[in-house]
């Protein structure tokens, strides 16, 4: 019997133990200066980790009575989260250690979060979600503050501890109301408690409290705050992993609650995820308007992008669960590139993150700006390019439960936020002669770059083939 | 007789006041520290008092984990917290201030 739950839960004992294992050698051996090789492992860990969950896997198990579930939907989110905490790492590496930020810790960290995230996704009870939520966040709050002697990477892990927790608590509070109304924390009693038609007044409260817990997460307005300051003031690796893996284990963690849960009370949650979802479209495209800085725009624009997301979840059918784990697919795949870029942009070796710096990028690197212009493009979602059709597939869900008037609010928003990617492309190709920034040197970067916008190219053609996994994810979550 | 409903609305002005103490502050950082403490402490008098009603121990597990959760949490926040004192020199809230807009 519990042979067969550890076997279940065996990559995330392996990376548990990897990040303890690695703690003791950094603590042990010759400390930072082994942090470059353990980062490059602990990226060909999630790698193996992902190879080995995406191609091993198979059927729908669970383990601890109910507390765990393995199954499509849960691989398809543990691969993509993996695969791009691996590439962040990878990136961050060369930039950390030429300023001094690469300490051990950062990798075993990142491994601890991504532990955290791993069990989000497989959790099956609410406190198996919690335990997962908090290793995931308390491993974030540290890394936030990672640059210890700067004022705003400091000021930046302060204000995203004091707003984690408060939405912990909410989420708590959440979870508490629910295990007293419905008397179990599994999802499986739950569904059970709160489907028979009529829902009870407490269960009520706490479904409402555990879904504005979990917007904090994927901070959807009005609980978005926390972003613009917190990507700002972290170094720029730390925010190319906020705004990547994180994301996608809080949206797919959101879908579990909603359909493993309260999957029998739909029209309960669907108005209050519509209102998340416009909300966060409108303010995402016209807040990051006056933006000079930026890693604030891209906070801005992944408040825009959760928002679009969420409209697979407000469909509250399978083709939307799709659809938004499609989105998550390529949203990370776009933010991936694109820190890349932001990642090599500096001048006289420090980082610069002022858009003004960008003025006639194109010439004097028409390469990456072509890269970037590509990604924009795609972020904007202007139609020949990965990004359009991500939002097709959420547009479609919507349309198929009759949300006319949702397609119609987010096909504006994302008219109005194309402005500022644009404004990115019009600066690289047409500003005015300013200063010049350094020649990029590092080639991890330029081929995370690239290869992201090659994605966006090419992957209109099919996919790459995941639309066929998400679909499968998606019925193993919703029926 | 004392029952579940009072309780709950312990937990629930306990929670409240620890809501109030996080927005309403302008003072010090340590006093949103304790509010965090609170709201969470309102949710396991919640959890106590919900298993006890209903005769399932699980909730008190659940308790159990929550208060491990929140000493880890209350370190780590101390941990950032002293950090931020040694760049900025001051705790009050209204000093973290350096990002806007």
């Amino acid at each position: 019997m519990i042979e067969a739950d550890l076997t279940i839960i065996l990559p995330e004992i392996l990376l548990s133990l990897f990040a303890m294992l690695a703690l003791l050698f950094g603590v042990y051996t010759s400390k930072d200066k082994m942090a470059p090789l353990l980062t490059w492992a602990t990226a060909g860990v999630f790698v193996l980790l992902a190879a080995w969950i995406g191609l091993n896997g198979g059927g729908d198990n669970v383990a601890f009575g109910g507390m765990f579930h393995d199954d499509a939907f849960s691989r398809f989110s543990k691969v993509t989260i993996l695969l791009a905490a691996a590439a962040v790492l990878v990136m961050s590496q060369d930039y950390m250690e030429r300023r001094g930020l690469l300490r051990f810790e950062y990798p075993v960290l990142v491994a601890l979060s991504t532990v955290g995230m791993m069990m989000m996704v497989s959790a099956g009870d609410l406190m198996a979600l919690y335990m997962g939520l908090e290793l995931q966040s308390l491993a974030l709050y540290v890394i936030a503050s990672l640059r210890r002697d700067s004022l705003k990477s400091t000021e930046a892990g302060l204000k995203y501890f004091i707003l984690g927790a408060l939405s912990s608590g909410l989420l708590l509070y959440g979870a508490s109301l629910v295990y007293g109304y419905a008397g179990t924390t599994l999802f499986s009693g739950i569904i059970i408690a709160a489907g028979d038609g009529q829902m009870s007044l407490g269960l009520l409260f706490g479904l409402v409290f555990v879904i504005s817990g979990l917007a904090f997460k994927i901070s959807a307005v009005p609980f978005h705050m926390w972003t613009p300051d917190v990507y700002e003031g972290s170094p720029t690796p730390v925010t190319a992993f906020f705004a990547t893996a994180p994301k996608m284990a809080a949206m797919a963690l959101f879908a579990r609650v909603l359909h493993d849960a309260f999957g029998g009370a739909t029209a309960d949650w669907q108005q209050i995820l519509a209102l998340l979802s416009v909300l966060s479209m409108f303010l995402g495209a016209i807040a990051a308007i006056g933006q000079r800085n930026i890693k604030r725009l891209m906070a801005f624009s992944s408040i825009a992008h959760m928002g679009y997301a969420l409209i697979g979840l407000v469909a509250g059918t399978a083709f939307g669960v799709q659809a938004m784990l499609v989105y998550m697919a390529v949203y990370l795949t776009m933010n991936i590139g694109t820190f890349a870029f932001i990642l090599s942009l500096e001048k006289d070796g420090t980082p610069v993150t002022d858009i003004a710096a960008l003025n006639m990028y194109a010439k004097r690197e028409p390469g990456k700006a072509l890269a970037m212009l590509v990604l924009l493009f795609s972020l904007a979602g202007v139609p020949p390019f990965l990004g359009f059709f991500a939002k097709l597939g959420v547009w479609q869900a919507a349309l198929d439960v009759g949300m006319v008037w949702l397609v119609i609010a987010s096909a504006v928003a994302s008219a109005i936020g194309a402005f500022y990617y644009l404004r990115i492309v019009y600066f690289m190709y047409f500003g005015d002669e300013g200063e010049e920034l350094d020649r990029g040197r590092s080639p991890v970067l330029w081929v995370f770059l690239m290869g992201s916008a090659a994605v966006m190219l090419f992957g209109v053609i099919n996919l790459f083939g995941i639309e066929g996994a998400a679909a499968a994810a998606a019925a193993t979550l919703v029926n | 007789m004392i029952g579940l409903e009072h309780y709950l609305t312990v937990a629930a002005a306990l929670f409240v006041i620890g809501i109030f103490g996080l927005f309403l502050n302008r003072k010090n950082v340590i006093i949103l520290l304790m509010s965090i403490e609170l709201m969470l402490l309102a949710v396991n008098i919640n959890l106590v008092a919900f298993s006890s009603f209903l005769g399932d121990l699980v909730g008190q597990v659940f308790t159990l984990f929550v208060l491990t959760v929140a000493a880890a949490e209350a370190a780590i926040g101390l941990a950032i917290l002293v950090c931020f004192f040694r760049n900025r020199g001051t705790i009050a809230v209204e000093d973290a201030n350096v990002m806007k807009g």
